[in-house]
């Protein structure tokens, strides 16, 4: 008898030493969570109140979920902060007129809301709307450092690659919202604008811009920043939320704000693997690299990790034409509807762990692989991309490789 | 009749009876308003020693330690439960019962059960007041010193919304069959009652999906919310060497569709069916339920509130050892295995074809030192999968748990 309960010990020891084995914390490279390093513990603090608030803090009806909305939660969307899911997708809509681009506000634009909390009729697209738009969640990594870049340095690349005369980037400038609040190295243009580069057409100045927008229009929360609900036109013209506005204190919108800003940029994965380096060097060769900018460095920032410091984000942060192919119709503030700011390439590598497995890549997710994504750029972007598939298999499978490294 | 006829004579009557010294008769003359704090009949039964009212309860406390990805929050304790019954004969074929919880302290504090039953015949009796819908096994056999496992199954917590009191009034017996037509049919049981039902909260909820526990509204035991209540149901067959079959369902709307005569949204239903079963093989143990949930959910709200739900645990006991241990007469040593797994969100994305997972399996070994039926020691160690809504990389956690749970 006594045997016995011990080989029944043994082996359940033998289970829990092994499993607990098993759970070793995975690789820093192979997640996009996490801090950026050199954080005071203070720091941390408000890195570990935003993580909760954008990651864990779902919104539901009491809490001022709606009445109208796209996704219940900034995670659900940006997954472990990685890229969004196709069921998450959010349409925007306006229409071209003499005048320019009307984001049909008065008829509940610029986006759609097409869900809505039980009882209340979800959004639909009016029929004056004639631009119609869908776009898939980025990756929200390693943005911090991307906004401690100065105006200046953006200005100077427009200017370089114009010299250059291979691919032309061009700024977005935005009207400020009433909360906006200029930093030392943003400039305003003569209408005193100023230059977007978050969001995929650069709508939205900086990190506060954005996520003001996206609790308001992704999630129907209202904030102290802006206490409008979004409206159904087809229920009233009015905000028909019956919860108290703001649904949300400034300090959460600061606390998401900051982690945004501290999350730390992704970590390639063998960047000294043979295959990497022969990649990343025809990724050079063959021009991905004039917008898809390895290096870039950052200005001169309060928050120590951010300042001053050389990182590599695979973008330049301008605007490109990408040609008919990829032309959406839809315009954010200035820019041509077929013309979208080069996203960042690093984390892409990781793009199937918050995609549900699968990859969904380019602005609505269209593209199914890498290579799908590649053969779609058109525009500025034609010859690269032709460069690329007039490379020989092997050579495109080490651009792959050094693409998924990242 | 003599206790009738005691229960009369304290309702109808009697004053100050603190002055405990005086007599049944006496106190009938000195009835004044003010004594009605002490005019109460279990007041009266006590003093003359005829209480019919017992009192009992249960503890249980665990210590936790587990990580998730290999991230661990480090070793923690909770008390869970510490709950007290109060049970009164309250006259001939009457009983009353009642539970009150007391979870993490006083973190939450319910009522969970306070009913009367009136048996008519032990195949008919009228059970009215806060009780447990039949709902699965688990339900009503919540109570932590009958379980071998710290942690409550999944199934019957997540999707059935164990513990689920609900103020409701219907019928429960029992039919004894053995020597009748099928030999070996011992009992065969049967319980239905009309609730209250759940509300609202399982689709209005900061959970982002389908959740029924969340339809647990602190107000149903005061009011419905849709004025349309629902009904739960459970028959069950035990067999005289085999053990316990039982088939129950709990079926009705769920939404505040209505109010002050005005339409506020479509009426909502909410299905549950449950199979359990308690078995005894040879020295095994085989304890487990299977639920399903059909939730009419709004189209509006998006793919990630499911409507369709299920899940299954199933627990197997078995001793390996019986005797006396230490100072203590008659313990057992049971080594046990959990199996369970839910999901919350059948179907497909229509965007991708894919399975739209937010699933959880989960293996629970362990040991466990039973003192008689009401104490037991447990040891536990979880080894559980999560895939998300999305199906990204599964999540990993594994802890171990040391709990004891004694009825008192
Ligand atoms: C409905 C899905 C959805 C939700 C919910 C959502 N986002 Fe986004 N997010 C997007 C999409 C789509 C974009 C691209 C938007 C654009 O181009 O303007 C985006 C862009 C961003 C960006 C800019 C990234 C870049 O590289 O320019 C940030 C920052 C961001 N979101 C933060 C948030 C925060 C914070 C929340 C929660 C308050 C949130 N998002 C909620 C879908 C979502
Ligand atoms: C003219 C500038 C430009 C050049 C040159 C360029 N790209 Fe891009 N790239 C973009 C823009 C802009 C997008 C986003 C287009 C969209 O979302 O529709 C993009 C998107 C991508 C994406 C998908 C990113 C995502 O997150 O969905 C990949 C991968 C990519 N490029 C790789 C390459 C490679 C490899 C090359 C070289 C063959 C290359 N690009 C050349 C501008 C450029």
């Amino acid at each position: 008898m006594r045997s016995k309960i011990l080989q029944y010990l043994f082996v359940w020891l033998a289970i829990a030493a092994c499993e607990e084995f098993l759970l070793e914390p995975p690789v820093e490279n192979e997640l996009l969570d996490g801090p950026i390093a050199g954080l005071s513990t203070s720091q941390q603090q408000v890195f570990l109140a935003g993580d909760i608030a954008f990651n864990d803090e779902i919104f539901g009806p009491e809490s001022g979920l709606g009445p109208i909305f796209v996704s219940t939660s900034c995670g659900g969307c940006h997954a472990g902060d990685g890229k969004g899911h196709p069921s998450t997708v959010l349409t925007r809509f306006g229409r071209q007129d003499g005048t320019g681009f009307d984001h049909l506000i008065n008829l509940g634009g610029p986006q759609l809301q097409h869900r809505a909390i039980a009882g209340y009729i979800p959004e639909e697209i009016p029929s004056e709307a004639t631009a119609i738009t869908e776009l898939i969640a980025p990756a929200v990594t390693g943005l911090g450092l991307l906004s401690a870049v100065s105006d200046q340095q953006l200005l100077n690349l427009v200017a370089s690659q114009q010299t250059a005369g291979i691919v032309s980037g061009s700024l977005n400038y935005v009207k400020p919202p009433e909360f906006f609040k200029p930093q030392s190295f943003h400039i305003p243009n003569v209408d005193g604008d100023f230059i977007g580069r978050f969001g995929k057409k650069s709508g939205a100045i900086d990190l506060l811009h954005q996520t003001v927008n996206a609790y308001k229009q992704d999630m129907g929360v209202t904030t102290e920043f802006d206490q409008e609900d979004p409206i159904n036109v087809q229920v009233s013209s009015l905000n028909t939320d019956p919860i108290a506005d703001p649904e949300l204190p400034a300090a959460t919108v600061q606390n998401v704000v900051f982690y945004l800003q501290t999350l730390k940029a992704p970590i390639p994965r063998n960047p000294d693997d043979p295959l990497v380096q022969s990649g990343k060097l025809l990724f050079e060769n063959i021009g991905c690299a004039n917008c898809h900018l390895p290096t870039m460095v950052s200005g001169l920032h309060p928050i120590e990790p951010l300042s001053e410091k050389v990182f590599h984000p695979y973008t330049d942060l301008l605007l490109h034409d990408m040609g008919p192919q990829l032309d959406d119709g839809y315009v954010e503030s200035q820019e041509l509807s077929s013309e979208w700011r080069t996203p960042p390439l690093w984390g892409i590598g990781l793009s199937a762990n918050s995609q549900g497995g699968a990859i969904h890549l380019m602005h609505d997710g269209r593209a199914k692989s890498l290579e799908e994504a590649i053969v779609l750029h058109g525009g500025e972007a034609a010859t690269s991309s032709t460069l690329y598939q007039e490379l020989t298999t092997q050579e495109q499978q080490s651009v792959l490789t050094f693409l998924r490294s990242l | 009749m003599k206790r009738l006829i005691i229960l009369l004579l304290s309702t109808i009557s009697i004053g100050h009876t603190c002055l405990a010294q005086e007599t049944e008769q006496d106190s009938l003359s000195e009835i004044t308003n003010k004594n009605a704090l002490f005019n109460r009949p279990f007041v009266l039964q006590s003093q003359w020693g005829k209480s019919s009212t017992a009192i009992g309860g249960y503890i249980e406390g665990n210590t936790n330690y587990s990580s998730t990805d290999g991230v661990s929050d480090g070793f923690s304790m909770e008390l869970r439960r510490f709950n007290i019954f109060l049970y009164a004969s309250v006259g001939d074929y009457i009983k009353f019962i009642s539970e009150l919880e007391f979870e993490h302290g006083t973190e939450e504090i319910a009522l969970e059960t306070a009913l009367l039953d009136f048996e008519l015949d032990p195949a008919l009796i009228i059970r009215a007041g806060i009780l447990l819908p039949p709902i699965g096994y688990f339900n009503q056999n919540h109570d932590g010193p009958k379980w071998e496992f710290i942690d409550r199954p999944l199934v019957s917590t997540t999707i059935l919304p164990a513990t689920l009191s609900e103020m409701g009034i219907g019928i429960h017996g029992d039919f004894n069959l053995s020597g009748e037509l099928f030999s070996n049919v011992q009992v065969l049981t049967y319980e239905l009652y009309v609730v209250n039902g759940l509300q609202d909260g399982i689709i209005n909820n900061s959970s982002g999906r389908t959740s029924i526990p969340l339809g647990k509204a602190s107000s149903r035991f005061e009011e419905d919310n849709n004025g349309s209540p629902s009904l739960t149901g459970r028959l069950g067959i035990k067999f005289k060497t085999l053990g316990e079959f039982g088939g129950s369902f709990y079926a009705g709307r769920y939404n505040r569709f209505q109010e002050d005569g005005l339409d506020l949204d479509e009426k909502r239903s909410l299905y549950l069916w449950a199979f359990d079963y308690n078995l005894n093989i040879k020295k095994l143990r085989i304890l487990g339920e299977w639920a399903w949930a059909s939730i009419n959910v709004p189209q509006s709200l998006g793919p990630a509130f499911g409507d369709q739900q299920w899940g299954a645990h199933t627990d197997l006991i078995y001793p390996i050892r019986k005797g006396d241990l230490w100072r203590w007469k008659e313990t057992t040593l049971n080594a046990n295995v959990r199996m369970e797994f839910v999901d919350y969100n059948q179907g497909d994305f229509v965007e991708t074809g894919a399975n739209r997972f937010d699933q959880i399996w989960a293996i629970v070994p362990g040991i466990s030192l039973r003192f008689g039926t009401n104490t037991a020691l447990k040891v536990n160690f979880r080894y559980q999968w999560e895939k998300d809504l999305l199906g990204n990389p599964t999540i990993k956690s594994t802890g171990y748990q040391f709990g004891f749970a004694s009825y008192f």
